[in-house]
């Protein structure tokens, strides 16, 4: 049964990874001109394209659209420098691979999601554990609508808000930039303090978004459990509230609660891109900025496909461990 | 049985019960009228480049200062808001009417046609809108409102998609379909006349939230540089107060509208979208 559910799931990913790259395929194609005279006329306009030889940028693009062939060609070479990682060269920094600068884009990027949605996700699900159970203080029930409001906030926007006050006119934070300009990265305790203090307002402003999000989510799953039999009975036995709330409620609202956070990785990725965009943050949604600036039609390609295809392999694994983690569930088909 | 007069005196009731959904109309509609009655009373004249002298605090002339092109951002802004809010219709309205028409044929059909559109759906649902988004709009030349719209619908069906076909799956098996179709009543007057009227609830519930998705998706797509470069919108607001670097500057009053502008908008539609969630789910539970 977990073999089926697994060949399924796998099924499922590859559709995923088949789309995205056809989609990659085919909207380019179907825009009306030359793709190539096209974006090397903007990328001249842009003026992005004066440090490199035009014409042998011209051959590069032209070989990699192979324009002269017939389409199913196309695509079939398409997928196979695909699947040999080469995502073709940048056009602004004409050497430089795509591959090399979206991957040293990445741990940036993992740091800053990884991190922050944890807290988020932890300070949330508590929050929302406390303020479903029945005998909460009233003065902690006047955050719920506070909370609503937070969560319906695109993170980008509070974290405009976040460098305005707290960076330009208090200057506690840094406003931009992941490190201090033109410091060298070591391993040494200095370079880390200072790349935290670079993250401290990033994570806050997708902390303090995310928080509302996972708190009535949580708040949402523990409403339901409170009313099960087991709860009544756990309250018959005398047991003490705040072991109810533990040990019962929350433990059993934990596991749905990580399939919530399998839903919204999208939007969570998608949040912290723009938040990357205001901070200037060199992560991949930086680089996808830029590369969005001065029309790097590979860059943007590529690092698109490489945010598909994470995203697609997180949700697999999580898919692929949560039966085994929660006996609950069943792999039938729904 | 409820009668209709008996009905609408219900919702009366719940919508006075339910205050999140008054308070979230109460805000779509202030914002309704800011964004559609503006315009008419605002001199286009104003939000032009070098209309008046740059970089201007907040006053009585100007409510909202200038900006370091000398556009008026109250002007602008009255002029942007319609003009985010069209977006957001304009694609709500396109994805769920796809997302209505693939939920009920999935929904209803049992047959290889169900599988094919569920599976679609979740491969889609996978994928972050954004990065298709992305893909599509630097791929289209000269971005407009309608254009912008277009693209974002081009993914706005999945959520309703989703949320009708697990509605018309349990309508389906109800009694009265049950019979109807016993009675011989053919497949496409069933679905018009028994299970359409009775999925509206979820059709506006799903029509909310999909306008809500819709701006978020174009807001977020303007911050990228993607929206339209020659049109006044909430989200190129921000993006050309950020390319100013309006924000290091310290010209708050440039930033600040479009961002309180937008956040109004997304608890409005959210506190309107939960409220109607609520009642939804409360009438099916008095129905059970």
């Amino acid at each position: 049964m977990y073999l089926n559910y697994i060949i399924r799931r796998f099924g499922m990913f590859l559709l995923v990874i088949v789309l995205a790259v056809t989609i990659n395929f085919i909207i380019p194609r179907l825009m009306p001109g030359d793709p190539v005279e096209a974006q090397l006329a903007t990328l001249v306009a842009t003026g992005a394209g004066y440090t490199v030889d035009i014409t042998a940028m011209a051959e590069a693009y032209r070989a990699k659209f192979g324009l002269d062939q017939p389409v199913w060609k196309q695509y079939l070479s398409y997928w196979w420098d695909l699947l040999h990682l080469d995502f073709g060269y940048s056009l602004a920094n004409y050497p430089d691979t795509v591959a090399h600068m979206v991957t040293s884009a990445l741990p940036w990027t993992l740091g800053l999601v990884g991190t922050s949605t944890l807290i988020a996700f932890a300070i949330g699900s508590l929050l929302g554990g406390l303020l479903a159970w029945p005998t909460v203080p009233r003065a902690l029930r006047a955050f719920i609508p506070l909370l609503m409001i937070a969560s319906a906030i695109p993170y980008f926007l509070l974290a405009i808000v976040l460098i305005f006050f707290l960076a330009i006119i208090l200057k506690i934070f840094p406003a931009a930039g992941s490190h201090q300009f033109g410091a060298i990265l070591r391993f040494d305790l200095a370079t880390i303090k200072d790349i935290l203090h670079h993250a401290v307002l990033p994570a806050t402003s997708i902390i303090v978004a995310g928080i509302g999000t996972w708190a009535l989510e949580m708040r949402g799953m523990l409403t339901g459990i409170l009313g099960e039999d087991y709860i009544t009975l756990a309250e018959a036995k005398g047991l003490k509230g705040d072991r109810i709330l533990l040990w019962y409620g929350m433990r059993n609202a934990l596991l749905p609660q990580l399939t919530a956070l399998a839903l919204r990785l999208g939007h969570v990725v998608s949040g912290v891109i723009l938040v990357e965009v205001v901070f200037a943050y060199p992560g991949i949604g930086y680089r996808l900025f830029q590369a969005v600036q001065i029309k790097d039609y590979f860059v943007i390609q590529g690092t698109v496909l490489l945010l598909i295809l994470s995203i697609a392999f997180a949700l697999l694994v999580m898919d692929l461990i949560y039966p085994l983690i929660d006996p609950r569930i069943t792999y039938q088909r729904r | 049985m409820t009668t209709t007069p008996g009905r609408i005196r219900g919702s009366v009731r719940a919508l006075r019960l339910n205050l999140l959904l008054t308070v979230g109309l109460l805000i779509v509609i202030c914002l309704l009228l800011f964004a559609y009655l503006g315009p008419l009373l605002t001199d286009a004249k104003r939000a032009e480049i070098g209309a008046f002298k740059p970089k201007q605090r907040p006053s009585s002339e100007h409510l909202l200062g200038t900006n370091t092109q000398g556009r008026d951002v109250l002007a602008v802004l009255t002029l942007a808001t319609p003009q985010t809010l069209n977006i957001g219709l304009i694609a709500g309205a396109v994805g769920i009417g796809i997302g209505v028409l693939l939920g009920l044929i999935s929904g209803y059909f049992s047959g290889p046609i169900d599988p094919i559109i569920r599976v679609g759906t979740d491969v889609f649902m996978t994928i972050p809108a954004i990065a298709i988004l992305v893909v599509v709009a630097t791929n289209v030349r000269a971005v407009n409102v309608v254009t912008m719209a277009l693209i974002i619908a081009s993914l706005a069906w999945r959520l309703p998609t989703r949320a009708i076909r697990a509605q018309t799956l349990s309508l389906r098996e109800r009694g009265y379909v049950q019979v109807a179709k016993l009675n011989g009543v053919g497949d496409l007057e069933l679905l018009v006349k028994e299970i359409l009227p009775n999925l509206l609830p979820y059709i506006i519930a799903s029509f909310v939230a999909t306008v809500s998705w819709a701006i978020l998706a174009t807001i977020g797509l303007e911050a990228l540089g993607l929206g339209p470069q020659n049109e006044y919108t909430l989200g190129m607001m921000i993006y050309w107060a950020q390319f100013y670097g309006a924000i290091l500057r310290g010209f708050w009053w440039w930033w600040a509208p479009p961002i309180v502008m937008i956040v109004l908008i997304f608890v409005g539609l959210f506190f309107t979208s939960t409220g109607l969630d609520q009642i939804i789910n409360t009438r099916l539970r008095r129905a059970v």
